[in-house]
Parts: C-alpha cells; structure tokens; sequence
C-alpha cells in the first residue's frame, strides 16, 4: 500500500447511506436472503475515524494483465472464447468528484455463462483459457478500463426457471472504510434485467437503469472488440468545512 | 424552482453472490497464476509492532447455520492508535501493518481466521478515546448490502465501559453481541445474522 502523490488528504465524513435506494436486507423474492438479512435496526453512527480512513493500494500490485481477462487465465498465444469487449468508465462520488486511487476488482462467468469455482455445476464447459477474475485502479481523473469477454446469463436454484442476466461482479475500493462497495454490471439492451430477483431486490427503477452500462460505440475499436461504459459512484463526504472541529478544507 | 444540488446517487449494490471468491480471493478459490497473492491475506511482518493475536469465528444464519460461502474484510488501527491511511492525520501508521485484512469463510466448517496486531485506541468525533476495536465488513450469497460491525475486547472492560459507540446502545443486553472472548492472544468472535444474538450492525 502507498499514499497517492499530490492528494489532499480527505478527513470529512460521508454522506449518509441512502438505505431507500439500495435493496433492503429482507427480499423474498431472492430466498436466500431470507434467513442472512438481520431483523433488528442498524444502529445509526456518524463516522468516526474508523469509518472514514481506510487501505490505499497502490499501482505497484497491479500485473500487466490484472486487467485483461482475455489474457490473464490463457495459454500463451491463446485467449479466451466470446465476445471480446472492453469495460470502460469513472469511479466518481455523490459530489461528482472523480474518486483516483480506487481499487476495482471483478469477477465473471464465462461466455457460455459457467463460473471456475468448485461449487458451480451449471452444464455450460469451463473455458480452459479464462479464470473470470481481473482488477484495475483508478488514474487520476478516476478513470479505468478493462479487457474481457461478454459473460453469458445463467440459471441459478431460486425459482423454478430463474436466470441471471449477463453481468460483472464488481467490487470497489474508495478512500474510506465506509465507501465499500459491491455491486454488478449489467448490459444495455438485455430484456432479462427485467426478469432476474437478484435485480428486483432494489426497489427504485432508476437505481438499476444506473447499473446497466452503455453500449459505446465511439470506443469501439474496429475489428477487434465492443466497448461499453460503466461508471460507478461511491458515498460523498463532507467537505472539513462542515465538520465539527474545522481542520482547514 | 430551485437550482440543483447537482449531486449523484451512489450506486445499489447488489449481492456478491456465491462466486465471490473468483474475483476477491482467486488462489484461494483455485484459480491460480492471475495474482501472486490474495489481497489482505497477511496483515504482519515479522517487524510488525504490537501484541500478536488471533480472531477466529463464523458467520451464522437464522437457523444458526454457518455461512461457508461469506467473505469478511477488517479494519483497524496500529498498535498505537494510528491508521495505516492518506486520511490519518495524527500521525504516521507502523509501516509494517497494513490495518486492512481480507478472509473468506472456510467452505467446509465456515471458520475465517485472521492473524493481526491489538489495535491502540482512537478517538471518537468528539475526541473521547473510544475502546480497542475492529471495524468488520460482511458480504455474502443473501447478503444485499455489506454489513458493517465491529469486534470489541473482552479484556478491556474498563476502556469498554466508556466507548462512546458502545454506550449508544439502548438494549444493553446487545452489547455484548460486539465483545469478542479472548483465551491467551486468541480471540473468539461470531457474528449471528438473526436471532435472539443478532449482532448489532451499523449504518455507518
């Protein structure tokens, strides 16, 4: 871990969690979250410095192709099979401030929708060239990108005839213990969003539309892969203004 | 009309599913030869200031039956109550402690382990030194949004008595769903979803 050069240490706290938009704990429709989601009230804690600081990671854990998943799972000279894409966007926060230094990290199915992980048994083939994991972090205009493979939707034991719709795992990284993230990415266009209990768990249309990346075709690059954009948002923090005991802004 | 704040919603976060070992600890899920190394797996080096322990424990559903497909991260300060962070401005973290680990529950008996340090104390908002403590995040298949808690020291009664974050808790007999049992340099921490022993989760 290192310190970002030229960064203003952040010190505010963050924005309260807007708990109404994300999904709430309880979701029947999603069954296994019926005996994981507690049933007592958060407790409600401005943050303290436990919550407001957290790990940096810097560049240099990064290998030269974390961030490509056609690659980082292959034979040499071979690469993995589907349709190869690039993932692009912003890590930003709810000041619209671009988040640099953030660690993203993802994880996939391949393209015929099977996941490397011993406890899959879906009858799609494993792709003997692609693992499904990469990551990646922000420059300083909080921008990333990757390479991959488009991942395939997948039935999965919820309903009788449940699938998942084509999506990325992503895991995210700001400055603070607080702003830690998981979510997923979805694909402009697919009618299966609509269909999939995972989705319906958040409650507010727009919510999930913000979730679903943009086909891209200005960066698409001839012959060679699609691009789609995905940017992510984070909590904003208090500027130190706002504070309690002034620290400069 | 008014102008606009101009502000974004943060994004929903949506379950890490069964899968999250593929993207957050790959070697440890088999998929070797992408990473050297699962981030967060080791804490301590051998130059590492502070007394050594160890938090073992699970995460148990309603039923009482242990997740064996959860992951938890934890977060903590130095031995001398400095986090190892740009946003720590009090002073300069060990640089031999991360402050930051990362596990996930062992997929036949559900137990994580972490290896770390004693954390120092830190001060509240209003600078009140609060307890030793270890901020701890939970995410799992059912699991919509991470949860968020906190490990606390059953040896540090006194500094417990007067944590300020502790004494927010209105049902006293929850507090001690945060306090974790220590035999030795080993200390016994189990998180309970739901249930008479929910543990207290925050919005933070």
């Amino acid at each position: 871990m290192s310190d970002l050069p030229n960064r203003k240490p952040e010190t505010g706290a963050f924005f309260a969690r807007d708990r109404l938009w994300h999904p709430p704990g309880l979701t029947p429709g999603y069954k296994t979250s019926v005996l994981r989601s507690p049933q007592k009230a958060l407790l409600s804690l401005d943050g303290t410095i436990s919550e407001i600081t957290g790990p940096v990671f810097g560049h240099s854990i990064l290998g030269e192709l974390d961030n490509d998943l056609i690659h980082n799972f292959a034979k040499p000279g071979e690469s993995a099979i589907g349709e190869r894409i690039i993932v692009h966007g912003r890590v930003l926060d709810e000041r619209a401030r671009p988040v640099p230094g953030a660690l993203l990290e993802f994880w996939q199915a391949n393209a015929g929708g099977r996941y490397r992980h011993k406890k899959e048994s879906y009858l799609a083939p494993l792709d003997p060239n692609f693992g499904g994991c990469g990551r990646a972090i922000t420059d300083a205009d909080g921008h990333y990108a990757f390479r991959t493979v488009k991942p395939g939707p997948y039935p999965w034991p919820n309903g009788v005839n449940d699938w998942r719709p084509a999506h990325i795992h992503f895991s995210v990284f700001g400055h603070g213990f607080a702003q830690r993230l998981i979510t997923q990415m979805y694909f402009e266009g697919d009618p299966m969003i609509w269909k999939c209990p995972i989705v319906q768990t958040i409650p507010d249309k727009a919510a999930v539309e913000q979730l679903v990346a943009a086909l891209d075709w200005g960066n698409t690059i001839p012959m060679d892969a699609r691009a789609y954009k995905f940017d992510i948002v984070l909590r904003g923090r208090r500027s130190t203004l706002f504070e309690n005991r002034m620290e400069g802004n | 009309m008014v102008q606009p704040l101009g502000y974004l919603k943060e994004s929903a976060s949506q379950t890490a599913g069964p899968y999250v070992h593929i993207g957050l600890t790959p070697n440890h899920a088999g998929i070797g030869g992408v990473y050297d190394t699962d981030l967060g797996a080791v804490m301590v080096n051998d130059k590492t200031l502070g007394r050594r322990i160890t938090m073992t424990g699970r995460v148990l559903d309603g039923t009482g039956t242990p997740l064996k497909d959860a992951l938890l991260e934890i977060w903590q300060a130095d031995a001398a109550g400095l986090y190892n962070s740009p946003s720590e401005l009090r002073g300069s973290a060990d640089p031999n402690f991360t402050g930051w680990g990362r596990c996930a529950t062992d997929g036949v008996t559900g137990e994580y382990r972490f290896d770390t340090i004693k954390p120092g104390r830190v001060p509240f908002r209003d600078g009140r030194p609060m307890a030793p403590h270890i901020s701890l995040w939970i995410v799992a298949r059912g699991i919509n949004l991470g949860l968020n808690t906190r490990l606390y020291f059953a040896d540090e009664e006194a500094a417990n008595a007067e944590d300020p974050v502790l004494a927010r808790i209105e049902h006293r007999v929850r507090v001690t769903t945060l306090i974790a049992a220590g035999e030795g340099d080993h200390y016994r921490f189990d998180i309970h979803l739901q249930g008479e022993r929910e543990t207290v989760f925050f919005d933070i």
